[in-house]
């Protein structure tokens, strides 16, 4: 176990068990064999699709929920046995979360929350200052947050993570209803509060390859509980850089999905219908394939709108790990987890 | 090795009480901004209070039975607090995401509960004063304290032991989901029968009366009645610093089982994982 790493994960697994209706007692896998390595400055991701585990993780490290197996360790503390040593050097911030209490303003909720680590009123009022001014929305120091637009109030629990100053920041999904320059000005902190003081450590979950890619240092890509890769974003690009990718733009497929699939040398197809025209994204052995793939369309009259040849994105590097795209993934997860 | 902390932050005791003050706060404020609430919660209960008034009256029962009526009105309040906003309160915490920051935060759970119990007992006896006081007004109700100290010991101890009483159920209720509201439904009405809010606890069996002494209500109000009006040692049940002493034990008791509990259950869901979303 290294002195410089903020979250040390062995073989952790967390297995829930459900309710049952009559007599046989069902479990769900929610986590399983999961190890993870953070050093301390980092600002590290953990990208999967909805359902995948990441939120099971961020509560096992934040001491919110025991594993089933494994151990893991945060700012050095195991998280199962020194929880009380864990907390003080830890927040979290979730997307969408609706917590402090709506009769009270801004300033009053984060001074609340302040208060629960200890920090002095003085000191808590001059960081809210701060780190509302870096959301913009000092002017919502008195407002009830009752009264703030769903974007507002996650500036607010973001402001309510960053109060603190912890060693290490647990960020769940924290753009979830952030509108675009909202959600680029929050990335933008996130990467200069761990830029200045490299002691301190992001842990971040999200479902958008975008915030991974431009924001982490490291991604680990993770489904169905599994740890699937991890390394830098460019890394993990680069393992199919051998592998050319295609999009393409053609008429209506009509489910002729599958004739694409046939065809030898095409490796992974995502398939999206929109606005009268079908979208392709081909992952293809070698580049030549792409001969074969036009002269099939050609064969049962597909018309091709547009042809492009463009790097691999960390979309493309999860569905060549788990063979669909992430949106399929939550898709087929959706009414197994309702 | 670990990491030290950044920023200087209170630990120990120091923590516990900004933890106290910091989760009282939302209860004291609450009040002042939302006056219409605070005056149905004191114009409601008095009509509901003016019904049994007018029962007593109209069969001539002793005059001291209004004061009795008015007085169980007040610590009817309490006792609503008690299990609306301290027992299946962490149940509410959870659902909107407090609890897991209360968890996670350093500070001892027992803390926020200590300021819940505390912010809720400084509203709740502002608005049980005002249902005394209007009370009192409209009814002609004559107090005659006995023993001023023993009145205060008394309110003090029954208050301490009830919410003692809420902070041990809140923690078993960390448990629960929505069934807590089922719950609560049910332990709201039988009390008011135990206790013997609106009538003198003798009037029951010795037995269940002895039984609902347990409810920190029924000793409470059955001392302050012997020691606020004159008719009151008439229609106690046991002496009054006898029930004081008993008091004393519940709250003790109370307290350090909701400390224990507490701890219990908190480990048990997080094992369970139930501190951060409903199942089922």
């Amino acid at each position: 176990m290294s002195d410089n790493l903020a979250v040390d994960a062995e073989h952790l697994g967390r297995v829930y068990k459900l309710r049952a209706k009559k007599t046989q007692a069902k479990t769900l896998v929610a986590l399983e064999d999961v190890n993870l390595c953070v050093p301390r400055g980092e600002l590290f991701g953990l990208l999967g699709p909805n359902g995948a585990g990441k939120t099971t993780l961020i509560k096992i490290l934040t001491t919110l929920l025991a594993p089933t197996t494994g151990s893991a360790r945060v700012a050095g503390f195991d998280v199962t046995r020194e929880p009380h040593a864990v907390r003080p050097r830890i927040n979290m911030v979730s997307g969408g979360e609706a917590s402090g209490y709506g009769l009270l303003t801004v300033r009053e909720n984060l001074w609340m929350f302040a208060q629960f680590y200890g920090l002095g009123s003085a000191e808590a009022n001059r960081r809210i200052l701060e780190l509302l001014d870096v959301v913009k929305m000092r002017d919502r120091l008195h407002t009830k947050s009752s009264q703030l637009s769903t974007g507002l109030r996650q500036k607010m629990n973001i402001v309510r993570g960053f109060l603190t100053d912890p060693d290490v920041l647990f960020l769940d999904e924290p753009t979830l209803g952030l509108d675009v320059g909202a959600s680029r000005d929050v990335r933008a902190f996130v990467r200069r509060w761990v830029d200045e003081d490299r002691s301190r450590t992001v842990l971040l979950t999200t479902h958008y390859m975008v915030e991974a890619d431009e924001l982490c240092d490291r991604v680990a890509i993770i489904n169905g509980g599994k740890v699937l890769a991890c390394d830098t974003p460019s890394a993990l690009k680069r393992r199919l850089q051998r592998q050319p990718i295609f999009h393409l733009e053609t008429t209506p497929l009509n489910g002729q999905v599958n004739v694409f699939t046939a065809i030898p040398g095409v490796q992974k197809v995502t398939h999206k219908e929109a606005d009268g025209r079908s979208t392709l994204e081909l992952i293809l052995d070698q580049e030549q394939v792409i001969s074969a793939v036009i002269a099939e369309m050609e064969r049962r009259q597909i018309g091709l709108v547009t042809l492009a040849k463009r790097e691999p994105t960390l979309e493309d590097v999860f569905v060549n790990l788990v063979g669909r795209s992430m949106e399929e993934v939550e898709h087929v997860n959706a009414p197994a987890s309702q | 090795m670990s990491m030290p902390l950044r920023v200087s932050k209170d630990v120990g005791w120091r923590l516990f009480v900004r933890t106290v003050a910091a989760r009282a706060y939302p209860r004291l404020v609450g009040q002042q901004r939302e006056p219409a609430g605070a005056f149905l919660d004191v114009f409601l209960p008095l009509l509901g209070l003016s019904a049994y008034v007018f029962v007593y009256r109209a069969i001539d029962a002793p005059e001291a039975f209004v004061g009795f009526v008015i007085l169980g009105g007040a610590m009817t309040a309490f006792w609503l607090n008690v299990l609306w906003s301290m027992s299946n309160q962490l149940f509410w915490e959870k659902e909107t995401g407090n609890l897991a920051l209360y968890i996670m935060a350093p500070n001892s759970l027992m803390a926020i509960l200590l300021g819940m119990a505390i912010g809720g007992l400084v509203s709740t006896t502002l608005r049980a004063a005002a249902i005394i006081g209007l009370g009192t007004w409209l009814f002609g109700v004559r107090f005659s304290v006995s023993d001023p100290a023993l009145l205060f010991a008394v309110f003090a101890l029954t208050l301490t032991a009830l919410y003692g009483m809420g902070m041990m159920f809140a923690s078993v209720f960390l448990l629960l989901g929505r069934e807590a509201w089922h719950v609560i439904g049910l332990a709201q009405e039988p009390v008011y029968l135990l206790s013997g809010m609106y009538f003198p606890i003798k009037s029951l069996n010795v037995w269940v009366a002895t039984g609902a002494s347990l409810i920190p209500l029924t000793l409470g109000l059955d001392a302050i009645r012997q020691i606020a009006f004159a008719s009151g040692p008439a229609t106690g049940f046991i002496s009054a610093r006898v029930e004081c002493l008993a008091l004393a034990v519940l709250s003790v008791v109370f307290l350090v089982l909701a400390r224990l509990m507490l701890g219990y259950m908190e480990r048990l869901a997080i094992a369970e994982g139930k501190l951060t979303e409903s199942r089922g």
